[in-house]
């Protein structure tokens, strides 16, 4: 990366495995598991959420001097629902059956623990342009964990993957198919999400463990 | 009277807040280390869900739904402001949360420094959101169910927490593989307690034929309720059979 400094380099690097938003910070949990069942919400997710932290990011940190303390959390969250009121009505015009399988989870973009937790630590301590960095990083961090959490929850739930089969067809019983497999129904449900963001949450920490908690 | 009780056990065990559509999971997370604590958060949550949903309701109603506006007479009728519920509902948590703080430092300061960061974070808890948008795309009927569904989904967080804390306090003295320590065992055990909740989704849509008849004499009753039902389902992506069951349903009655 010539065009960044290397401390700003970091920024990016950083939450994408070793300071991950969702796996160690424990943030942002809640849409990372409810629209992952297909991969095309979650990337809609992740872009959504990188919009709202960016550009958020750099608002925060350029009124940071003057916000009062005491009422930060309120000015911070009305800066937030307009990005995501931006984000909902865009959707809503150029992707509208996307923006319903969506839902509220748009609007709870607002109460996503990330961007108040990156505001809070971050945006209000730090100039534009390394807020802005910081904002992309720690998104790019959620929207992997989505990214991969989709993957597999579509992959092997409806045997697709942005809609398209990958697997063959399960009723012609072509590709895959024709040897026996059969779809995942389990991968489809809810629960589901929490069990495989905690297999990426083994995986992650049995190759660094300086990760592992106490118990 | 049914509606009534039919929402709230809905809203306790089927559409449970943190197993059906993980809402509030970020402090569910955080905050269930010990019993006592997950106690104090989640009765403040049952109290902040129990009276800002109703608020967000009345909003709505009166403020910003599609001719809402009415009241002020005909020529608002056209009016949706529905685009400003976001900055509205996120401003009426925000102000009953900080209400909520001042009250309990004043009357009860033992309280409040035992629940110290956690009060303030109650706002950004999209459990609390979470719940007046679902009331909103829900299309609640009245103010009572809308308390009623505050309240029921409140003591459905508060269970949650609840069992997840208690948990978590026997689990420190088992033998647990180290990577998986703390966040990740939690995230397991709460997908097996997710798991175990959705056998609850047959409660109220019956699981036999006898119970499948009673439901249908319900939806009879209160056409409205049942719509809100399949969309309902349609939201949180639940049990895809019941979806089928209950449009099924919608047919035969067209």
């Amino acid at each position: 990366m010539g065009l960044l400094s290397k401390k700003d380099a970091n920024l990016i690097k950083d939450p994408l495995a070793d300071n991950n938003p969702i796996t160690i910070q424990v943030l942002g949990i809640c849409s990372a598991l409810a629209i992952t069942a297909e991969l095309k919400a979650s990337v809609v997710m992740a872009i959504a959420v990188m919009f709202v932290l960016g550009l958020g990011n750099v608002v925060i940190s350029a009124m940071r001097n003057i916000i009062p303390s005491k009422i930060r959390i309120i000015v911070q969250l009305i800066v937030v629902a307009t990005l995501v009121i931006i984000v909902d009505q865009v959707l809503k015009a150029f992707a509208y059956p996307l923006s319903k399988t969506l839902s509220v989870f748009v609007g709870l973009i607002i109460t996503n623990c990330i961007i108040m937790g990156r505001f809070e630590a971050f945006a209000l301590g730090n100039g534009l342009w390394r807020s802005f960095l910081d904002g992309i990083g720690n998104s790019l961090g959620y929207g992997i964990i989505l990214v991969i959490v989709g993957f597999f929850r579509e992959l092997l739930g409806s045997g697709t993957l942005f809609g398209f089969p990958v697997l063959g067809d399960p009723i012609e019983k072509t590709g895959l198919y024709s040897i026996g497999y059969e779809n995942n129904g389990f991968m489809i449900i809810p629960p589901a999400a929490l069990i495989v963001v905690g297999i990426i949450i083994w995986v992650q920490r049995s190759r660094n463990p300086a990760l592992v908690e106490e118990n | 009277m049914l509606e009534h009780i039919e929402l709230f056990f809905r809203s306790i065990f089927i559409d449970n807040m943190v197993f059906a559509v993980f809402l509030g999971m970020c402090s569910y997370l955080a905050v269930s280390k010990k019993v006592a604590t997950a106690v104090g958060l989640g009765a403040a949550v049952i109290f902040v869900l129990a009276v800002t949903v109703p608020l967000n309701w009345l909003l709505d109603r009166y403020l910003l739904q599609e001719g809402a506006l009415s009241w002020l007479g005909p020529e608002y009728a056209d009016y949706n402001l529905s685009f400003l519920s976001f900055i509205l509902f996120i401003a009426t948590i925000a102000t009953m949360v900080q209400l909520v703080e001042i009250i309990v430092e004043k009357f009860s300061p033992s309280l409040y420094n035992s629940l110290g960061i956690f009060l303030p974070l109650i706002a950004v808890n999209c459990a609390i959101l979470g719940g007046s948008l679902f009331m909103q795309s829900r299309q609640i009927e009245t103010f009572g169910l809308a308390f009623n569904y505050g309240l029921s989904s409140g003591i459905g967080w508060f269970l949650a927490i609840l069992a997840i804390a208690a948990i978590r306090e026997k689990i420190r003295y088992s033998n647990v593989p180290p990577p998986l320590r703390g966040l990740g065992i939690t995230f397991i055990i709460t997908g097996l307690m997710g798991i175990g909740f959705q056998s609850f989704g047959g409660m109220l849509t019956g699981g036999d034929d006898a119970a499948e008849e009673a439901q249908e004499t319900v939806n009879l009753e209160t056409p409205k309720v049942e719509e809100k039902e399949t969309s309902t389902k349609e939201v949180t992506e639940n049990n895809s059979e019941i979806d089928e069951k209950e449009i099924s349903y919608n047919d035969v009655k067209k």
